[in-house]
């Protein structure tokens, strides 16, 4: 089927089976292998992406159900000259990540949440990144990063 | 893993899912939040031959709050059912479903049409005596949702057969209460208390195939009873089963103490 949304900010075309998951045509058909593919099946979180500004599953939705939308991915959120994103600043800072796999959806799950909430405590951090998995940090870090971020956005 | 193959019909309209869903005889199912049904077909527990697409029929995204009651569209996101005011047993049971990016998705349809039986909404749908209204190809019929579930995962609904909207009274006083071993996870138990028509209805999730009503314990509550005594008749009454994440003695202490939490919830100690 053909298709076409935006992907970061760019009007992208495909033509995909209906299968096909939205992380797959991601990864496979884009070349943005940053959204990353843990259990899918939904559970752990790694293939976070914003559909319409909504944090989504990215293996829990076909390509095919994108058609028309705006997507953004982890690739969309440094700034055009490099500089990296003040969650992703924090998230080296405060230790919020060591191999790296959960870190993509950590970080679109975040952004989510301090656009819709700037001021999250610790609590409501906690509570709202719980759809994420991490099997290093003990995500102690992931929560410094966050709230640190918070503070940093605000500031700028 | 992938899905198997499968056909994709991105309907425009409730007729023409009930007429897609009629094609299909059987083999044609409902792609809405996909929240549940994209595992389901991930881990190739089920291979539809069609899927047939139904968020961007119009008209079923709605919330509607009517005489003593709130209509809420089948499209409804569980997001928004946490953000609209007009019925708050709703919003908190809402709450409790998956995590963000999954509530962005969810939908009430969904999660009814669904029926698993750790799932907040078909606990709060049987506790409050909703109804669904359901389109098929003759035209529309009601259900209330007592006779919807039928077991787990299955309900009475026809092949051919959509839900398009569910109407949830309002209670007058309520009190939700659900115990999880993690923030997000599925429920072990899930307790609704809510007062409808005068009654206090106690309903619980995850101690049997469907939502349970805890007649025994509401038996006690009208007998003037203290909520303690319904609770221990709701955890004497019902029979869950055991699997790795509880034991069934486990499952009946839980399920007393979330009865006894929705009850002080919902003001009646």
């Amino acid at each position: 089927m053909d298709i076409s949304f935006s992907v970061n900010g760019e009007i992208t075309y495909l033509q995909v089976e209906p299968r096909r998951t939205l992380a797959d045509a991601l990864r496979e058909d884009c070349g943005l292998t940053g959204t990353h593919l843990g259990c899918e099946h939904g559970v752990c979180g790694a293939c976070t992406v914003l559909v319409d500004g909504e944090p989504a599953r990215a293996c829990l939705m076909f390509a095919v159900q994108a058609d028309g939308t705006s997507v953004t991915t982890i690739e969309g959120l440094e700034g055009t000259d490099g500089q990296l994103h003040p969650l992703q600043e924090a998230f080296v800072a405060h230790h919020g990540l060591q191999c790296g796999f959960c870190t993509p959806g950590m970080l679109m799950s975040a952004l989510h949440l301090l656009d819709t909430d700037p001021d999250a405590d610790r609590e409501t951090i906690r509570d709202e990144m719980s759809g994420n998995i991490c099997r290093c940090t003990g995500y102690q870090g992931i929560v410094d990063a966050i709230e640190a971020a918070s503070s940093a956005m605000k500031q700028h | 893993m992938k899905c198997a193959p499968f056909d994709y019909v991105c309907a425009n309209s409730v007729e023409e899912v009930v007429k897609v869903l009629g094609e299909a005889d059987g083999d044609g199912k409902i792609l809405a939040g996909g929240q549940s049904l994209v595992p389901v077909l991930a881990l190739r527990m089920a291979r539809p031959s069609v899927l047939v697409d139904v968020n961007r029929v119009p008209g079923m995204g709605r919330i509607r709050p009517v005489e003593g009651a709130v209509e809420v569209g089948a499209l409804v996101r569980h997001s928004q059912l946490v953000e609209q005011t007009h019925h708050p047993l709703l919003a908190e049971a809402a709450r409790w479903i998956g995590h963000t990016a999954i509530r962005t998705r969810g939908t009430t349809g969904g999660s009814i049409a669904h029926a698993d039986p750790s799932a907040e909404l078909p606990v709060v749908a049987v506790g409050v005596g909703a109804s669904a209204t359901v389109a098929g190809p003759t035209g529309e019929r009601t259900v209330a949702a007592d006779e919807l579930f039928v077991s787990a995962l299955v309900t009475s609904l026809d092949d051919d057969e959509m839900i398009v909207g569910v109407r949830f009274p309002l209670p007058t006083r309520w009190g939700f209460a659900e115990f999880s071993r993690r923030h997000g996870d599925f429920a072990l138990v899930t307790a609704v208390v809510a007062e409808v028509d005068g009654r206090v209805r106690i309903t619980l999730g995850g101690v049997a195939a469907v939502p349970q009503r805890a007649l025994a314990a509401e038996q006690v509550l009208a007998d003037e009873g203290t909520a303690h005594d319904a609770a221990r008749a709701a955890a004497a009454e019902i029979d869950p089963t055991a699997d790795l994440h509880g034991s069934a003695p486990f499952r009946r202490a839980i399920a007393g103490e979330m009865v006894r939490r929705a009850l002080v919830r919902a003001g009646i100690e």
